[in-house]
């Protein structure tokens, strides 16, 4: 067991030597990209997020960055096995709030609410493969309009 | 699967609950009662087996030729009205002819959303499922697309998505490698409002479909099945089907 320690301990101290070496050179090597660049952003573009509506989010920022897809799983099974459609945590209502006034949408570019932090991440989305990327108001309101015209011919008879 | 588990003890509560109602409506005031039932439950409260959602067709008012329940569905739920084999159907006119006295019959045939669905009995994940209120769904999520459940429905009621969609209806996600079934709009009857094709149908003049909750003796629904004859597609399965036909 000792030896075995030993032997851990030793790993440990190479594998931070290494890491130490490692972070030099990347760091040298950032600062001469970085000139190359002539940009204060670095290699990698962050997200640039556009948030149209919505000042407050249904939890603080800090959390539905961290939690938002526990938040949404939870809701997709209470909607989808018990029909509880409460807004809050749904999908549609973060489409409602955060889709870009330019494409009506959360996706589309890198300047989309969903995609932008997505591709960043690496983290592949496939709600959008089922659901709608688009805000529901609009459905909503067309198929008000076209309830309403038929409803009143359906009176006549 | 787990629903063989449950369905007695559903049954019962189903019994006592529907008794318990219709206790509550000569004691206290049948028209609290009847208000009560007859809303929809609100959003934040879950689907309960105090209800079984249900139809009744009457074949007498359904028009030969007519197909607007067809394509107030496909509106709804966001498919066209497309005749290619692959094609969604979540909603058919079926045309009947008695062969020696020429008789014929247009009526509409849907997933008949049974009490006890085979489909759900033979999925192997669980996508596909019946809510407490009798509705039967898939679960998209967890869809893997094996298509067991067309080969087991008795009515030919499932269909499958072979192609990518896109523009969807928000309330109706749908997708492809996933099966897909009418949901009885599901996503309105949560909103305390009438299936697309119910509507449609009333539209249009006919008012051959009827939809209700089956379990509240104080109905539309269940006064109409309690007065006349009506019959269940292939009774013979003893499935206890959510939709009802009358006037064969």
């Amino acid at each position: 067991m000792s030896g075995a320690a030993k032997l851990g301990r030793r790993a440990a101290g190479i594998w931070a030597a290494l890491a130490a070496l490692l972070l030099a050179t990347l760091g040298a090597f950032a600062a001469a990209s970085g000139e190359r660049a002539g940009t204060a952003a670095g290699r990698t573009p962050k997200p640039v997020l556009v948030i149209e509506k919505g000042e407050r989010c249904v939890e603080d920022t800090a959390y539905m960055r961290r939690n938002h897809m526990k938040l949404l799983l939870h809701h997709r099974d209470d909607t989808v096995h018990k029909g509880i459609r409460t807004e809050k945590h749904s999908l549609q209502n973060c489409i409602n709030c955060h889709a870009s006034s330019k494409n009506n949408s959360v996706l589309g570019s890198d300047e989309n609410f969903c995609q932008s932090c997505h591709t960043y991440a690496a983290v592949k989305l496939d709600c959008w493969d089922c659901h709608s990327s688009k805000p529901k108001q609009q459905a909503a309101t067309a198929a008000a309009a076209v309830a309403k015209a038929p409803v009143s011919a359906g009176g006549k008879q | 699967m787990t629903d063989n588990k449950t369905t007695p003890v559903d049954e019962g509560r189903r019994r006592f609950l529907t008794a318990s109602a219709a206790m509550a409506g000569v004691a206290v005031a049948p028209g609290v009662v009847l208000y009560e039932i007859a809303h929809g439950k609100p959003a934040d409260e879950p689907a309960s087996h105090a209800v079984r959602w249900g139809m009744l067709i009457d074949t007498n008012q359904c028009q030969e030729g007519c197909d607007e329940c067809v394509k107030a569905c496909g509106e709804e739920n966001g498919f066209g009205h497309g005749t290619r084999e692959t094609d969604s159907q979540w909603i058919r006119k079926v045309e009947l002819r008695d062969m020696r006295t020429g008789r014929t019959k247009s009526l509409p045939v849907m997933c008949q959303h049974c009490a006890e669905p085979p489909c759900v009995d033979v999925c192997p994940t669980g996508a596909s499922f019946k809510r407490p209120d009798g509705i039967v769904l898939v679960d998209r999520h967890i869809c893997i697309g094996c298509r067991y459940c067309m080969m087991a429905c008795p009515y030919k009621a499932r269909s499958f998505v072979h192609e990518r969609i896109t523009d969807q209806n928000p309330d109706v996600p749908r997708g492809i490698g996933c099966v897909e079934s009418c949901t009885m709009c599901v996503h309105r009857v949560d909103r305390d409002q009438q299936p697309a094709c119910v509507e449609a149908c009333a539209r249009a003049g006919h008012g051959a479909i009827l939809f209700g909750n089956l379990n509240d003796p104080n109905s539309e629904i269940a006064k109409r099945i309690a007065q006349y004859s009506t019959m269940e597609l292939r009774a013979d399965l003893k499935l206890n089907l959510g939709v009802r036909y009358q006037g064969f």
